[in-house]
């Protein structure tokens, strides 16, 4: 069973984000950059399919600059067996729906059984990308999956999702894109062979032509970004305990309306 | 000049740093309060296949140069492991040298696989009550009784005795000589065999999640076949794991010094006294930069060391040089560590504590800075030899 997995190379979480001149984008000096954590749970997921069947194939895909191929590698270096890098000044300024349509005709071309993609990316948290690749594919797909079985025929996937109370069940047909949710599984930290073996797979760089599409322009851009206004200080109520006591309670209910 | 890390060497760096620090500081304190060996770690860096780095494939290890064990064993010190992480991790890293460049094709097939599996537990048998610095006084006597070695002696500062399933131990096979006071030596790699050598640990300073033991041999047998390299060419032969060792210690303390450095900093920005963070005053800010300059520069006379010794060239001066200067900046940066946490620092919560205790270790061991500066004086300036 072949399996594709759509990741996307984010800030580390640990990052402190700066703007950039322009108010439009983020400034990229010393930031560290990780496969996002979502998309990780979805790589891990696959590994488990394909060894759990004992055959398979495993191909991390992702859309970006060079930088990307970074990110790819640690896919690599986890297990994936080989990695695919829509690398194209054309998807530069690449919108959601750019991007799933790349990574639509990525997976024409790879006629994969099931796309794993994390629920979102914790840069933009747009969480768009997995429905609208759905949609062009004309696929099932479900969201947020805390659970996963492919059936031994391969022919059908039966996740699960949680629910207020519990967990809800699906069975889909294949193929069928699923998004991984936390709780999924605990991804496996790279072995040093791992890392080695890493070096000699394959790391195809596309371009736009190369899965026939032509330039488009995105529809979504963004016009301004602000920082977090900064935290105001934190507030130490003076005075005896009865006092202090009512002052916090006519505080958070007068102040911060949060009562 | 190419001064970048390769594109292996870049991950090889990310990934052991996120293991490393999948392990956070409170697992170390606990550690060191507890003195318990931390086999978790270990285990995890077994489980990732890190521990066989250097080992060549053939055996089952990575093959992998002294660079990449001193980037794995600088991560895992900026991670906040400390000595108490990296000392069970650099035992698998410079201990096995003289088995792979000396040791014949029969020991190599007998024990190099264990190593690189961690399931071989190693420890260093070099340093004597008598003969720590000067370790051509080696009193460890080994004689040859037919197709056997039996073994007499007492062995100090043998670091993860309590754990150690082999031993790598040098021992005289001949009087010593004072024309040729190295020749005469000989290096074994040997079970450590527990009916035959007693271990009693040692209280110390640092570290005591890892234990360093005097051990007193008495009737140890080894068979000729672990003999590593020649007969009375031990000394020799150790020489080429001295080197990687003193690289690796050296940017352990490094590593250590950035873990402190990372805190301080962090702590510089946040405490306020006199109503500004004590960061902004020079006298708090300047020993911070001062202190990531010479971790830096350090840093990089560490990895010149590797890359001289990786590419087969010479690399005794800039070995010493590297474990000199970084033991300096690991124990400044340390230093300056606990200075900016105030009282705070000297309390064990805070971690510098701990880090501080651990990083005095370099300037001691493997080899003390004042061996260093002879060695220096003599061999790189040709000044006369003061001892
Ligand atoms: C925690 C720890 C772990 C260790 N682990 C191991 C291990 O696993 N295996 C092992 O074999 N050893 C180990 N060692 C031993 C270590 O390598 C020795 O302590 C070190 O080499 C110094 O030897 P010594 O302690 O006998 O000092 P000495 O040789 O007694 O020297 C004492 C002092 O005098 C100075 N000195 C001596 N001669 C001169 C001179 N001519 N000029 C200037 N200064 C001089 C030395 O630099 C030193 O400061 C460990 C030590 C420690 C503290």
């Amino acid at each position: 069973m072949k399996i594709l997995v759509a990741i996307k190379q984010v800030p580390d979480t640990a990052t402190q984000m700066k703007l950039g001149a322009d108010g439009k984008t983020i400034d990229p000096t010393g930031i560290t950059w990780i496969v996002s954590p979502y998309d990780e749970f979805a790589v891990e997921e696959a590994l488990r399919i394909k060894e759990k069947r004992g055959q398979g194939e495993v191909v991390a895909v992702s859309l970006g600059p060079d930088r990307v191929k970074e990110a790819l590698r640690s896919c690599l270096a986890m297990g994936c067996d080989r990695a695919i890098h829509l690398n194209d000044p054309a998807w530069g300024a690449a919108d959601t729906l750019m991007t799933a349509r790349a990574l639509a005709a990525v997976v024409k071309q790879e006629a994969p059984q099931l796309v794993l993609c994390g629920r979102q990316a914790i840069d933009d948290d747009m969480g768009a990308l997995p429905a609208q690749l759905g949609e062009l594919l004309g696929w099932p797909s479900a969201y947020w999956i805390m659970e996963e079985a492919v059936d031994a025929d391969g022919k059908t996937v039966r996740v699960a999702r949680q629910v207020e109370g519990g967990l809800e069940v699906f069975d889909l047909p294949l193929p069928a894109i699923v998004t991984a949710q936390k709780g999924l599984n605990e991804p496996r930290y790279p072995t040093l062979k791992g890392i080695m073996g890493a070096k000699k797979k394959e790391l195809k760089d596309v371009k736009a032509a190369d899965v026939g599409l032509a330039a488009e322009a995105p529809q979504l851009s963004i016009t301004a970004l602000e920082a977090l206004p900064p935290r105001p200080p934190g507030r130490i109520i003076q005075g005896d305990l009865p006092t202090a006591v009512k002052e916090l309670v006519r505080s958070l209910r007068e102040d911060a309306k949060a009562i | 000049m190419d001064f970048a890390f390769t594109e292996q060497q870049e991950l090889i760096r990310k990934e052991v740093a996120s293991l490393a620090r999948s392990f956070p500081a409170d697992y170390w304190l606990e550690k060191d309060n507890s003195a318990e060996y931390p086999w978790e770690f270990v285990r995890a860096f077994a489980q990732g296949g890190w521990l066989g780095c250097i080992v060549p494939e053939a055996y089952g290890g990575s093959g992998l140069g002294v660079t990449e064990a001193a980037i794995v064993l600088h991560e895992i010190c900026a991670a906040g492991a400390g000595t108490s992480g990296a000392s069970p991790v650099h035992f698998y890293m410079f201990p096995p040298m003289p088995v792979i460049k000396h040791g014949s094709e029969d020991l190599k097939r007998r024990y190099l696989p264990g190593v690189a599996t961690g399931e071989i537990v190693m420890s260093f048998g070099v340093t004597e009550p008598n003969a720590g610095t000067d370790t051509s006084r080696i009193e460890t006597r080994a004689e040859r009784r037919g197709d056997r070695f039996v073994v007499n002696g007492r062995k100090v500062w043998n670091t993860n005795a309590r754990q150690a399933t082999h031993m790598l131990l040098l021992a005289r096979t001949a009087p010593r000589d004072p024309a040729h006071p190295f020749a005469g030596l000989t290096l074994f790699f040997t079970p450590f065999d527990r009916a035959k050598i007693a271990v009693k640990e040692i209280a110390k300073l640092g570290r005591a999640a890892v234990d360093s033991n005097e051990i007193f041999i008495d009737g140890l047998e080894i068979p000729v076949e672990d003999v590593v390299g020649e007969v009375g060419r031990g000394f020799y032969h150790l020489l080429d794991s001295l080197n990687p060792e003193r690289i690796m210690t050296g940017i352990e303390a490094v590593g250590i010094g950035r873990a402190a450095l990372e805190r301080a900093v962090q702590y510089a920005k946040q405490r306020i006294v006199f109503d500004r963070p004590i960061g902004q005053n020079q006298a708090i800010a300047h020993p911070l930069a001062l202190a990531w300059a010479k971790l830096e520069t350090a840093e990089l006379m560490c990895l010149k060391a590797a890359w001289l010794f990786d590419g087969g060239r010479p690399c005794g001066a800039e070995s010493n040089t590297a474990k000199l200067l970084a033991a300096e900046a690991g124990f400044e940066a340390c230093d300056v560590a606990v200075q900016t946490h105030g009282g705070y620092g000297y309390a064990k919560e805070f971690h510098v504590e701990r880090l501080f205790r651990e990083v005095r270790l370099y300037k001691i061991a493997p080899v003390s800075q004042q061996m260093v500066l002879n060695y220096l004086s003599e061999h790189v300036l040709g000044l006369p030899k003061s001892y």
